[in-house]
Protein backbone atom coordinates (compact mmCIF):
# COMPACT_ATOMS: atom_id res chain seq x y z
CA UNK A 1 0.00 0.00 0.00
CA UNK A 2 1.19 3.28 -0.93
CA UNK A 3 1.33 6.85 1.54
CA UNK A 4 1.10 8.79 -1.56
CA UNK A 5 -2.85 9.47 -2.11
CA UNK A 6 -3.38 7.69 -5.12
CA UNK A 7 -5.15 3.96 -5.43
CA UNK A 8 -2.36 1.63 -6.89
CA UNK A 9 -3.49 -1.18 -9.04
CA UNK A 10 -1.65 -3.62 -6.89
CA UNK A 11 -3.65 -3.00 -3.85
CA UNK A 12 -7.13 -3.53 -5.92
CA UNK A 13 -5.05 -6.92 -6.53
CA UNK A 14 -4.19 -7.77 -3.41
CA UNK A 15 -7.89 -7.30 -2.35
CA UNK A 16 -8.91 -9.61 -5.38
CA UNK A 17 -6.33 -11.94 -4.12
CA UNK A 18 -7.23 -11.85 -0.42
CA UNK A 19 -10.69 -12.36 -1.42
CA UNK A 20 -10.14 -15.74 -3.11
CA UNK A 21 -11.57 -13.96 -6.04
CA UNK A 22 -10.96 -16.93 -8.95
CA UNK A 23 -12.24 -15.11 -12.28
CA UNK A 24 -12.34 -11.40 -13.58
CA UNK A 25 -15.04 -10.79 -15.73
CA UNK A 26 -14.31 -7.56 -17.53
CA UNK A 27 -14.34 -5.30 -20.32
CA UNK A 28 -11.60 -2.89 -20.54
CA UNK A 29 -10.96 0.68 -20.19
CA UNK A 30 -7.99 2.70 -20.49
CA UNK A 31 -7.94 3.57 -17.04
CA UNK A 32 -7.45 -0.03 -15.75
CA UNK A 33 -4.58 -1.12 -18.28
CA UNK A 34 -2.02 -1.25 -15.35
CA UNK A 35 -4.29 -3.58 -13.35
CA UNK A 36 -4.80 -5.59 -16.76
CA UNK A 37 -1.15 -6.44 -16.71
CA UNK A 38 -1.12 -7.27 -13.33
CA UNK A 39 -3.90 -9.73 -13.47
CA UNK A 40 -2.51 -11.25 -16.68
CA UNK A 41 0.44 -12.12 -14.80
CA UNK A 42 -1.56 -13.62 -11.54
CA UNK A 43 -1.64 -17.64 -11.93
CA UNK A 44 -4.70 -17.78 -9.61
CA UNK A 45 -6.88 -15.35 -11.48
CA UNK A 46 -8.35 -16.14 -14.76
CA UNK A 47 -9.43 -13.45 -16.95
CA UNK A 48 -12.64 -13.39 -18.84
CA UNK A 49 -13.08 -10.78 -21.32
CA UNK A 50 -16.68 -9.97 -22.80
CA UNK A 51 -17.50 -7.62 -25.38
CA UNK A 52 -20.32 -5.85 -23.86
CA UNK A 53 -20.86 -5.28 -20.27
CA UNK A 54 -24.08 -6.83 -19.75
CA UNK A 55 -22.66 -9.78 -20.66
CA UNK A 56 -20.84 -9.92 -17.51
CA UNK A 57 -23.84 -10.40 -14.83
CA UNK A 58 -24.57 -13.67 -16.96
CA UNK A 59 -21.30 -14.99 -17.25
CA UNK A 60 -20.26 -13.99 -13.46
CA UNK A 61 -24.23 -15.64 -12.57
CA UNK A 62 -22.79 -18.94 -14.41
CA UNK A 63 -19.26 -18.56 -12.63
CA UNK A 64 -21.38 -18.27 -9.09
CA UNK A 65 -23.79 -20.91 -10.04
CA UNK A 66 -20.93 -23.38 -10.40
CA UNK A 67 -18.86 -22.82 -6.95
CA UNK A 68 -16.26 -20.29 -8.67
CA UNK A 69 -16.09 -16.33 -7.12
CA UNK A 70 -15.80 -13.89 -9.87
CA UNK A 71 -16.01 -10.17 -9.57
CA UNK A 72 -17.40 -7.79 -12.60
CA UNK A 73 -14.62 -5.10 -13.76
CA UNK A 74 -16.14 -2.34 -16.12
CA UNK A 75 -16.59 1.34 -16.38
CA UNK A 76 -20.08 3.00 -15.34
CA UNK A 77 -20.95 3.94 -18.89
CA UNK A 78 -21.08 -0.05 -19.44
CA UNK A 79 -23.00 -0.49 -16.40
CA UNK A 80 -25.65 1.91 -17.36
CA UNK A 81 -25.85 -0.63 -20.30
CA UNK A 82 -26.26 -3.87 -17.98
CA UNK A 83 -29.39 -2.90 -16.28
CA UNK A 84 -31.54 -5.35 -17.24
CA UNK A 85 -28.79 -8.22 -17.25
CA UNK A 86 -28.19 -6.90 -13.55
CA UNK A 87 -31.86 -6.88 -12.51
CA UNK A 88 -31.96 -10.64 -13.59
CA UNK A 89 -28.92 -12.93 -13.66
CA UNK A 90 -27.58 -10.30 -10.52
CA UNK A 91 -30.34 -9.66 -8.54
CA UNK A 92 -32.47 -12.57 -9.67
CA UNK A 93 -30.60 -15.21 -9.25
CA UNK A 94 -28.78 -13.49 -6.23
CA UNK A 95 -25.66 -13.67 -7.57
CA UNK A 96 -23.16 -12.82 -4.77
CA UNK A 97 -20.95 -10.90 -6.97
CA UNK A 98 -19.09 -7.34 -6.93
CA UNK A 99 -18.91 -4.99 -9.45
CA UNK A 100 -15.54 -2.83 -9.44
CA UNK A 101 -16.81 0.17 -11.68
CA UNK A 102 -14.84 3.03 -12.86
CA UNK A 103 -16.55 6.25 -12.18
CA UNK A 104 -15.78 8.06 -15.59
CA UNK A 105 -16.39 11.96 -14.54
CA UNK A 106 -16.27 11.85 -11.39
CA UNK A 107 -14.66 14.29 -9.08
CA UNK A 108 -14.68 14.82 -5.29
CA UNK A 109 -15.50 18.27 -5.82
CA UNK A 110 -19.41 17.33 -7.55
CA UNK A 111 -18.09 18.78 -10.34
CA UNK A 112 -18.65 16.43 -13.16
CA UNK A 113 -16.06 17.25 -15.60
CA UNK A 114 -15.30 15.25 -17.96
CA UNK A 115 -18.47 12.91 -19.12
CA UNK A 116 -22.32 12.96 -18.02
CA UNK A 117 -22.11 9.37 -17.25
CA UNK A 118 -21.02 10.16 -13.53
CA UNK A 119 -24.69 12.21 -13.00
CA UNK A 120 -25.81 9.29 -13.45
CA UNK A 121 -24.26 6.48 -11.83
CA UNK A 122 -25.11 6.54 -8.17
CA UNK A 123 -28.96 7.41 -8.90
CA UNK A 124 -28.75 3.98 -11.01
CA UNK A 125 -27.31 2.16 -8.22
CA UNK A 126 -29.81 3.84 -5.88
CA UNK A 127 -32.60 3.22 -8.71
CA UNK A 128 -31.69 -0.89 -8.50
CA UNK A 129 -31.50 -1.34 -5.13
CA UNK A 130 -27.63 -1.63 -5.21
CA UNK A 131 -25.29 -0.75 -2.05
CA UNK A 132 -22.04 0.73 -3.25
CA UNK A 133 -18.57 2.18 -1.69
CA UNK A 134 -16.47 4.36 -2.62
CA UNK A 135 -12.46 3.83 -3.17
CA UNK A 136 -10.24 7.06 -4.02
CA UNK A 137 -7.13 5.29 -2.76
CA UNK A 138 -5.08 3.03 -0.70
CA UNK A 139 -6.46 4.29 1.93
CA UNK A 140 -10.25 3.27 1.23
CA UNK A 141 -8.77 -0.56 -0.50
CA UNK A 142 -10.64 -2.18 2.77
CA UNK A 143 -13.89 -0.92 1.57
CA UNK A 144 -13.86 -3.78 -1.62
CA UNK A 145 -13.57 -6.28 1.40
CA UNK A 146 -16.28 -5.14 2.99
CA UNK A 147 -18.22 -5.09 -0.49
CA UNK A 148 -17.41 -8.44 -0.42
CA UNK A 149 -18.32 -9.74 2.54
CA UNK A 150 -22.07 -8.09 1.82
CA UNK A 151 -22.43 -9.20 -1.33
CA UNK A 152 -21.87 -13.04 0.33
CA UNK A 153 -23.65 -12.40 3.38
CA UNK A 154 -26.88 -11.08 1.24
CA UNK A 155 -26.29 -13.14 -1.62
CA UNK A 156 -26.61 -10.05 -4.07
CA UNK A 157 -24.10 -7.56 -6.26
CA UNK A 158 -22.57 -5.12 -4.78
CA UNK A 159 -20.46 -2.18 -6.29
CA UNK A 160 -16.93 -0.34 -5.79
CA UNK A 161 -17.39 2.66 -7.47
CA UNK A 162 -13.06 3.56 -7.96
CA UNK A 163 -13.56 7.34 -7.83
CA UNK A 164 -9.58 7.69 -8.88
CA UNK A 165 -9.39 6.13 -12.36
CA UNK A 166 -7.73 8.71 -14.23
CA UNK A 167 -4.94 10.20 -11.90
CA UNK A 168 -3.25 7.11 -10.40
CA UNK A 169 -4.30 3.78 -12.39
CA UNK A 170 -2.15 4.83 -15.74
CA UNK B 1 -37.99 -27.81 -39.56
CA UNK B 2 -37.36 -29.88 -36.19
CA UNK B 3 -40.46 -30.31 -33.62
CA UNK B 4 -38.79 -29.70 -30.24
CA UNK B 5 -40.54 -31.82 -28.46
CA UNK B 6 -39.53 -34.78 -30.58
CA UNK B 7 -35.91 -33.30 -30.82
CA UNK B 8 -35.48 -33.34 -26.92
CA UNK B 9 -37.09 -36.81 -27.07
CA UNK B 10 -34.19 -38.04 -28.75
CA UNK B 11 -31.73 -35.97 -26.71
CA UNK B 12 -32.94 -37.67 -23.35
CA UNK B 13 -30.94 -40.74 -24.42
CA UNK B 14 -28.05 -39.22 -24.79
CA UNK B 15 -27.38 -36.23 -22.01
CA UNK B 16 -26.01 -38.96 -19.53
CA UNK B 17 -25.17 -36.77 -16.74
CA UNK B 18 -24.61 -33.73 -18.35
CA UNK B 19 -26.40 -30.62 -17.21
CA UNK B 20 -28.38 -29.43 -19.22
CA UNK B 21 -29.79 -25.70 -19.37
CA UNK B 22 -33.06 -25.90 -21.14
CA UNK B 23 -33.48 -22.58 -22.30
CA UNK B 24 -36.32 -21.92 -24.08
CA UNK B 25 -36.38 -25.21 -24.25
CA UNK B 26 -37.58 -25.98 -21.25
CA UNK B 27 -41.53 -26.02 -21.04
CA UNK B 28 -41.17 -29.50 -22.76
CA UNK B 29 -37.61 -30.69 -21.09
CA UNK B 30 -38.84 -30.65 -17.56
CA UNK B 31 -41.60 -32.80 -18.92
CA UNK B 32 -39.35 -35.06 -20.24
CA UNK B 33 -36.27 -34.72 -18.12
CA UNK B 34 -35.51 -37.73 -15.51
CA UNK B 35 -33.10 -36.62 -13.69
CA UNK B 36 -34.06 -32.82 -12.91
CA UNK B 37 -31.31 -32.06 -10.48
CA UNK B 38 -29.06 -31.94 -13.22
CA UNK B 39 -30.97 -29.74 -14.91
CA UNK B 40 -30.86 -25.68 -14.93
CA UNK B 41 -34.71 -24.49 -16.41
CA UNK B 42 -34.33 -20.53 -15.67
CA UNK B 43 -37.02 -19.67 -18.07
CA UNK B 44 -35.75 -15.81 -19.04
CA UNK B 45 -33.77 -14.16 -16.09
CA UNK B 46 -32.70 -12.09 -18.79
CA UNK B 47 -33.05 -11.71 -22.50
CA UNK B 48 -29.82 -12.20 -24.22
CA UNK B 49 -27.64 -13.87 -21.43
CA UNK B 50 -28.20 -17.82 -21.60
CA UNK B 51 -25.35 -18.80 -24.16
CA UNK B 52 -22.86 -16.70 -21.18
CA UNK B 53 -24.67 -17.80 -18.14
CA UNK B 54 -24.20 -21.64 -19.73
CA UNK B 55 -20.43 -20.56 -20.65
CA UNK B 56 -19.70 -19.34 -17.14
CA UNK B 57 -21.03 -22.64 -15.89
CA UNK B 58 -18.90 -24.53 -18.20
CA UNK B 59 -15.98 -22.94 -17.22
CA UNK B 60 -16.22 -23.42 -13.64
CA UNK B 61 -17.09 -27.15 -13.71
CA UNK B 62 -14.60 -28.40 -16.02
CA UNK B 63 -15.16 -31.99 -15.29
CA UNK B 64 -18.84 -32.11 -16.06
CA UNK B 65 -20.26 -31.62 -19.55
CA UNK B 66 -22.43 -28.67 -19.81
CA UNK B 67 -25.43 -28.65 -22.41
CA UNK B 68 -27.46 -24.94 -23.74
CA UNK B 69 -30.64 -24.59 -25.29
CA UNK B 70 -30.23 -21.42 -26.26
CA UNK B 71 -32.54 -19.60 -28.99
CA UNK B 72 -31.73 -17.23 -31.96
CA UNK B 73 -33.74 -14.08 -30.61
CA UNK B 74 -31.65 -14.47 -27.19
CA UNK B 75 -28.28 -14.76 -29.08
CA UNK B 76 -29.01 -12.10 -31.53
CA UNK B 77 -29.10 -9.63 -28.42
CA UNK B 78 -25.47 -10.60 -27.64
CA UNK B 79 -23.84 -12.09 -30.32
CA UNK B 80 -20.23 -11.16 -28.73
CA UNK B 81 -20.82 -13.97 -26.51
CA UNK B 82 -20.01 -16.28 -28.98
CA UNK B 83 -16.35 -15.03 -29.41
CA UNK B 84 -15.84 -14.60 -25.39
CA UNK B 85 -16.82 -18.50 -25.87
CA UNK B 86 -14.42 -19.27 -28.17
CA UNK B 87 -11.27 -17.60 -27.04
CA UNK B 88 -11.97 -20.28 -22.93
CA UNK B 89 -13.10 -22.19 -25.50
CA UNK B 90 -14.40 -24.96 -22.72
CA UNK B 91 -14.12 -28.28 -23.86
CA UNK B 92 -17.06 -29.19 -22.27
CA UNK B 93 -19.74 -26.79 -23.50
CA UNK B 94 -22.22 -28.09 -26.18
CA UNK B 95 -24.03 -25.05 -27.53
CA UNK B 96 -27.31 -25.95 -29.53
CA UNK B 97 -29.46 -23.07 -30.94
CA UNK B 98 -33.20 -23.86 -31.55
CA UNK B 99 -33.82 -21.15 -34.48
CA UNK B 100 -37.75 -20.63 -34.99
CA UNK B 101 -36.97 -17.58 -36.97
CA UNK B 102 -39.46 -15.15 -34.94
CA UNK B 103 -40.28 -14.08 -31.20
CA UNK B 104 -42.33 -16.93 -30.79
CA UNK B 105 -43.63 -16.43 -26.92
CA UNK B 106 -44.22 -12.35 -28.20
CA UNK B 107 -46.91 -13.49 -31.27
CA UNK B 108 -44.21 -14.84 -33.68
CA UNK B 109 -43.03 -11.50 -34.78
CA UNK B 110 -40.01 -12.11 -37.30
CA UNK B 111 -36.46 -11.85 -35.32
CA UNK B 112 -34.04 -9.28 -37.64
CA UNK B 113 -33.31 -11.09 -41.18
CA UNK B 114 -34.99 -14.11 -39.86
CA UNK B 115 -34.94 -16.50 -42.99
CA UNK B 116 -31.13 -15.26 -44.08
CA UNK B 117 -29.08 -15.14 -40.92
CA UNK B 118 -25.84 -18.10 -41.13
CA UNK B 119 -25.64 -18.86 -37.27
CA UNK B 120 -23.31 -21.23 -37.93
CA UNK B 121 -21.32 -19.22 -40.45
CA UNK B 122 -21.27 -16.63 -37.56
CA UNK B 123 -20.42 -19.71 -34.79
CA UNK B 124 -17.54 -20.29 -36.83
CA UNK B 125 -16.14 -17.24 -37.74
CA UNK B 126 -16.08 -16.36 -33.95
CA UNK B 127 -13.75 -18.84 -33.10
CA UNK B 128 -16.02 -22.17 -32.70
CA UNK B 129 -13.91 -25.47 -33.68
CA UNK B 130 -17.08 -27.33 -34.66
CA UNK B 131 -20.40 -26.40 -35.92
CA UNK B 132 -23.09 -28.44 -37.27
CA UNK B 133 -26.20 -27.48 -39.22
CA UNK B 134 -29.48 -29.41 -38.70
CA UNK B 135 -32.59 -28.85 -40.22
CA UNK B 136 -34.58 -32.11 -39.82
CA UNK B 137 -35.25 -34.71 -37.15
CA UNK B 138 -33.43 -37.88 -38.56
CA UNK B 139 -30.06 -35.91 -39.06
CA UNK B 140 -30.20 -34.83 -35.49
CA UNK B 141 -30.82 -38.57 -34.57
CA UNK B 142 -27.63 -40.00 -36.93
CA UNK B 143 -25.58 -37.12 -35.70
CA UNK B 144 -26.20 -36.46 -32.27
CA UNK B 145 -23.74 -38.88 -30.50
CA UNK B 146 -21.27 -37.97 -32.87
CA UNK B 147 -21.75 -34.29 -31.66
CA UNK B 148 -21.54 -35.19 -27.92
CA UNK B 149 -18.53 -37.54 -28.73
CA UNK B 150 -16.11 -34.36 -29.25
CA UNK B 151 -14.50 -31.44 -27.37
CA UNK B 152 -16.38 -28.50 -27.38
CA UNK B 153 -17.27 -25.74 -27.38
CA UNK B 154 -19.38 -27.48 -30.49
CA UNK B 155 -22.07 -24.97 -31.44
CA UNK B 156 -25.01 -26.69 -33.32
CA UNK B 157 -27.67 -24.27 -35.24
CA UNK B 158 -31.04 -26.37 -35.00
CA UNK B 159 -34.13 -25.07 -37.31
CA UNK B 160 -37.02 -25.56 -35.48
CA UNK B 161 -40.71 -25.43 -35.96
CA UNK B 162 -42.16 -21.83 -34.01
CA UNK B 163 -44.65 -22.80 -31.04
CA UNK B 164 -46.17 -19.37 -31.03
CA UNK B 165 -47.72 -18.03 -28.00
CA UNK B 166 -50.26 -15.31 -28.01
CA UNK B 167 -52.12 -15.91 -24.78
CA UNK B 168 -51.85 -12.63 -22.71
CA UNK B 169 -48.57 -12.99 -20.49
CA UNK B 170 -51.07 -12.85 -16.93
CA UNK B 171 -53.12 -16.33 -18.50
CA UNK B 172 -50.32 -18.40 -19.85
CA UNK B 173 -49.80 -21.39 -17.80
CA UNK B 174 -46.51 -21.38 -16.02
CA UNK B 175 -44.21 -24.54 -16.94
CA UNK B 176 -41.58 -23.94 -14.50
CA UNK B 177 -42.54 -26.06 -11.72
CA UNK B 178 -39.34 -25.21 -9.29
CA UNK B 179 -38.31 -21.72 -8.15
CA UNK B 180 -34.90 -19.80 -8.84
CA UNK B 181 -33.55 -20.70 -5.68
CA UNK B 182 -34.97 -24.15 -5.65
CA UNK B 183 -33.01 -25.04 -8.81
CA UNK B 184 -29.83 -23.40 -8.34
CA UNK B 185 -29.89 -24.90 -4.74
CA UNK B 186 -30.61 -28.42 -6.21
CA UNK B 187 -27.97 -28.03 -8.60
CA UNK B 188 -25.55 -26.85 -6.39
CA UNK B 189 -26.46 -29.83 -4.10
CA UNK B 190 -26.30 -32.40 -6.84
CA UNK B 191 -22.64 -31.49 -8.01
CA UNK B 192 -21.41 -30.83 -4.04
CA UNK B 193 -20.74 -27.02 -4.50
CA UNK B 194 -22.27 -26.23 -1.37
Amino acid sequence: MSNDGSLNPESVLSQLKSNNITHVVWLPDSETNWLYLLMKDEPTIELVPVSREGQAFSVAAGLSTGGKKPVILIQNTGLLESGDSLRGWGIGLKTPVVMLIGYRGWTRHGKNAFHDVAKFTEPFLIAMGINYYLVENDGDIDRISYAFDEARENSKPVAVLVGDEYSSWN
Amino acid sequence: MIDTLEMLKIFKSYRGKSVVIPGRGGKHWVKLSDNPSRDIPLGDPAMGGHASYAFGLALAIPDETVILFDSEGDLLMNTGALATIADLAPKNFYHFLLDNECYATTGGQPVPNAQKVDYTGLAKSMGYGSTYFIDNLEDFDQKISEILSQDGPVFIHLKINPEIENVPINQRVRWQNRSWDQVLNDIKTELSLK
